[in-house]
């Protein structure tokens, strides 16, 4: 099957060979357009959020409904956006960057993001099922024991299914760079993004699991009358909190290293340099991964563990401002004596400097435990993180969106709008968090429905208001120049940017087997080396031969549709009985679609290498 | 650093920083205003670190901005190409070090500090309140007193007030910020912390921990008085006849429908240890309703008549016999009246 052939197809077709595809690419594209959905929702969730805070007092939204949005949109914007939308541009890109023709599990790939599809799906169900979960992302128990209604359980359904779906995603990350690195792509040589995907996915596969049993632990005591955090019985709900917390520290990490990577390719693109102190980076990033599963108890500095446990945990908190530092450093001395061109990429990517500067000072002045006495729970926290996780991680997706565009669509995103945009948001991003830091110290505590009245906190969540929409037009802005892009969009060569890194080194958008001949790669910035030292072109590790691609599947589509079926009963069975049946037949579907894969032999197809000479003609 | 303003430079900037963010939000509520010892000791631990950090961030931005302008690509020179560094061993050396002298700069403080606030050695001898969180109010216990307040703590200034926290529902946080920071009232164990305030005045409280609907309603206050007003209040709290029948005829009637209307089987009037409701004994001298609105009977009638539409999703909706208009308006009477001391938040001033 050819592209062309592919192309001719009708729209259903298409449809199918997106349910049924294992391609890493087209995968990516469907992260990528289930995570900007997401995106654009907890978007909105933002906008209600701040629009109750816009006076004191306010009743745009009831109390319960306002804890709805809050929970809802910190779950999404962490677990259905940011995750996702970066899942994609690692699925999109990685495998190019060493050089290979898929991941190592294609189909786990394709079940992977069902599976947090579907999750995600479930998940937002609840909204019209009885009301959303309401006890914050954090779901600390007891509060989220004693939720009435089903918000809290769709939140423990829809978060296992979809974490799962993570980590099977972070797993096939895993192996595809551990044994399909192409001849001479040694751990050394490989771009900064590929390495921190790698590092990502290790945090993933050790951090994932401490939530899936605090998940678990949380459905048993809710659905099934357990009572591990139920103090009358006996229970302990802080160890809800250091569950959560094990997981939920390394989750910070798993948002920003990939956001590090994308920035690092930029700067080094962008400013015509090699990356300085690449062996230095690469050092920082495992030990800011492994100095991350270390902190977790400074998100309970207060819960009153006692001045030992707050002293470590301060000062190795404070000890990761260390090798965050040297990446600051080192993106500066690469740009330093380079040729920089600034465009919608490296605009973001130049203001995501300063602006995650400032969260990550925010994060030592929080790591300072006495001080967090005051911070702790206030917009001031709400300010730090949103300065890492937009100014860090949603500047890093906006970066890398600009960036890898042509290489996945094609067409360059068209520059004024990008610039438009990224003006719109930036400035609309500092109006909304800067203030709140304040807010926090004058005694604002996070996730109140209402401020009251004369208790001078008017004029800060006013501004904020006005930022956060000046956010939303921003953000709404880009979505029109996909969508302008997508109709008119100029064409993109295979090497706009004058690249370094191998995906650069192929047409854009790559052709379904990404490479014809395995690349050789002679050194770090591999397409450079030969640009600059060589003859212009990677040379082949092989011949011209046949290539062996992965038959499409639909068995993912309809396994995760099973959980996500059972995910239902699970939910229901509390209320009557009868929606037993629904657990059965909902994992009996994944069950069958387990035994059909494991019995019957997939033998994959080739293209034949007469077909691939012909292509290049 | 020695120069400009010599050794006293650091010094002086720490109090023009101190005096800029003063300006900062309502006095008794910002944390930017301490008038306690634990605000204090979190203030001098923000202001270090601000200072440690604006040094940072003012060396990234100078480099930032001296690369943006120096190295931008120049027009003439499109093919030019860069000097392909691999690195700096004595740079990279100095920006791993330097951090590391600022980090433990911070981290010392921060340790010291950290048990300092943490040492309860004098908690015997010293006041200590039992404290229970409750969806959406506080409840005090003053130990060994048998004086029990709800929404409103008294405390001396000066003296370490130890509180021993903790829930009757879920997890809440108790935070005085001009007097001290949070901490968390758990329901599995009792967590202590001290106030300790320099000066008389009411400090505003709040819950710091989402634990339910209403829980940016569960403000609460600090009512700082005097050692010797302390004693007094003490006194006044422990002579109050529960069952003193009340001057005005409406507030009679408001007394016997407070009964009626099985008011009295949560709410205590005179020392109750264990509360399912809000001890009442000095509501005629609390500082707010329902934990923010201004005391008026107006109020009070509103939220006997619809507690729901003024704390949503709070335990009292649902669980009395429906009161009229004009018997609310007689318990309202009745409540407000009830003023066993003269000291009060009024009185230690505002």
């Amino acid at each position: 099957m050819s592209i062309a052939a592919a192309q001719k197809k009708g729209f259903m077709a298409a449809v199918w060979d997106y349910l049924t595809t294992v391609d890493h690419k087209k995968i990516a594209k469907l992260y990528l357009f289930a995570g900007g959905f997401f995106f654009l929702l907890g978007g909105l969730e933002a906008l209600f959020i701040r629009i109750q805070l816009i006076s004191p007092e306010n009743d745009f939204l009831t109390a319960g409904l306002y804890n709805e949005m809050i929970t809802m949109h910190g779950t999404t914007m962490i677990f259905l956006a940011a995750m996702p939308l970066l899942l994609g541009l690692m699925n999109a890109i990685m495998p190019l960057q060493i050089g290979a023709r898929d991941v190592a599990f294609p189909f786990l790939n394709s079940l992977g993001f069902w599976l947090f599809l579907f999750g995600g799906v479930l998940l937002n169900c609840s909204w019209f099922l009885g009301g959303a979960p309401d006890a914050g992302w954090t779901s600390y128990a007891p509060l989220s024991i004693q939720s009435p209604g089903h918000g809290v359980d769709f939140y423990i359904m829809g978060l296992q299914i979809s974490g799962a779906g993570t980590l099977i995603g972070g797993i096939n990350f895993l192996v595809t760079i551990v044994t399909m690195r192409a001849p001479g792509m040694t751990y050394m040589r490989m771009p900064l993004f590929t390495w921190t995907t790698f590092v990502t996915s290790v945090l993933i596969l050790f951090a994932f699991p401490a939530l899936t049993v605090g998940l678990f632990l949380l459905m048993f005591d809710r659905m099934f009358g357990a009572a591990f955090f139920d103090v009358t019985l006996g229970g302990n709900s802080v160890i809800w909190q250091h569950l959560f917390w094990i997981f939920g520290h390394p989750e910070v990490y798993i948002l920003i290293l990939p956001a590090f990577g994308i920035f690092s390719d930029i700067i080094s693109t962008f400013s015509k340099k090699r990356l300085f102190g690449y062996t230095a980076m690469v050092f920082a990033t495992i030990l800011i991964a492994f100095l991350g599963f270390m902190v977790w108890a400074h998100h309970m500095f207060t819960v009153g563990l006692g001045p030992v446990a707050n002293a470590i945990f301060a000062i190795a908190t404070m000890a990761i401002a260390v090798p965050t530092g040297i990446k600051i450093f080192n993106w500066l001395a690469t740009m330093w004596g380079g040729s920089i061109t600034i465009n919608s990429a490296m605009l973001w990517t130049l203001a995501f400097i300063p602006s995650f500067t400032i969260g990550g000072m925010t994060g030592v002045m929080l790591a300072s435990a006495v001080a967090d006495y005051q911070y702790h729970d206030t917009y001031f926290v709400v300010a730090h993180f949103h300065y890492v996780i937009v100014g860090g991680v949603v500047f890093g997706i906006l970066a890398g969106l600009h960036y890898w565009w042509p290489k996945m669509f094609g067409r360059i995103l068209n520059e004024t709008l990008g610039k438009i945009s990224f003006w719109l948001f930036f400035i609309g991003f500092h109006l909304t968090f800067f203030i709140q830091h304040f807010l926090g110290l004058m005694g604002m505590p996070r996730r109140y429905w209402v401020f009251l009245e004369d208790q001078g906190l008017d004029n800060g969540n006013l501004i904020s208001t006005i930022g956060a929409f000046l956010m939303g037009i921003g953000g709404l802005i880009f979505v029109i120049n996909i969508i302008y892009t997508s109709v008119k969009g100029e064409k993109a060569s295979a090497d706009p940017w004058d690249g370094r890194s191998l995906e650069w080194a192929i047409p854009s958008p790559p052709p379904f087997y990404n490479f014809k001949q395995t690349p050789l790669i002679r050194g770090l910035d591999p397409l450079w080396i030969e640009k600059t030292e060589g003859k212009g072109k990677i040379t082949p590790a092989e011949p011209l031969g046949d290539i062996h691609m992965p038959d499409a599947s639909i068995l993912p589509f309809i396994m995760s549709f099973g959980f996500f079926v059972a995910g239902f009963g699970f939910i229901y069975q509390v209320d009557h009985s009868g929606w037993l049946a629904a657990i059965f037949i909902g994992i009996g579907i994944a069950l069958i679609c387990m035994l059909i894969r494991s019995l019957k032999d997939y033998h994959g197809f080739h293209i034949h290498k007469e077909d691939l000479e012909r292509e290049a003609d | 650093m020695i120069g400009w303003m010599g050794k006293r430079k650091p010094l002086f900037l720490f109090g023009m920083l101190a005096l800029l963010l003063a300006g900062c939000g309502k006095e008794n509520l910002t944390a930017f205003e301490p008038k306690g010892y634990g605000a204090e000791s979190s203030m001098n631990l923000i202001i270090l670190s601000i200072i440690i950090m604006a040094f940072v961030f003012a060396i990234v931005l100078l480099v930032y901005v001296i690369t943006l302008v120096r190295f931008r690509k120049k027009k003439g020179q499109e093919d030019f190409i860069p000097k392909q560094v691999e690195g700096n061993k004595t740079l990279e050396t100095v920006w791993t070090v330097i951090p590391i002298i600022l980090v433990l700069i911070l981290a010392v403080p921060t340790v010291a500090a950290t048990f300092d606030l943490a040492d309860k050695s004098e908690a015997q001898d010293g006041i200590n309140v039992e404290v229970t969180g409750n969806q959406y109010w506080w409840h005090f216990n003053y130990e060994g007193d048998e004086v029990q307040t709800s929404q409103d703590l008294y405390i001396p200034t000066g003296e370490r007030v130890y509180l021993n926290m903790i829930s009757s529902d879920v997890i809440h946080s108790l935070w005085v910020p001009s007097i001290s920071g949070k901490m968390d009232v758990n329901p599995e164990n009792v967590n202590t912390m001290y106030l300790q305030a320099h000066e008389e005045g009411v400090y505003w409280g709040k819950c710091a921990e989402l634990c339910g609907p209403s829980h940016s309603l569960m403000d609460f206050k600090v009512v700082a008085v005097s050692p010797e007003e302390y004693e007094q209040w003490i006194s006044d709290m422990q002579s109050v006849d529960p069952e003193a029948e009340p001057e005005d005829a409406v507030a009679q009637d408001g007394k016997a429908l407070f009964e009626e209307k099985s008011c009295v089987a949560c709410h205590a009037i005179g020392s109750s240890p264990n509360a399912t409701g809000p001890n009442l004994t000095n509501f005629g001298d609390r500082s707010k309703i329902a934990g923010y609105l201004e005391p008026t009977e107006e109020n009070l009638v509103e939220w006997l008549m619809d507690p729901e539409a003024i704390k949503p999703g709070n335990k009292m909706t649902g669980n009395y016999p429906e009161v009229s208009e004009e018997e609310a308006k007689q318990i309202a009477n009745y409540l407000l009246q009830l003023k066993p001391s003269d000291i009060s938040p009024e009185s230690a001033g505002n």
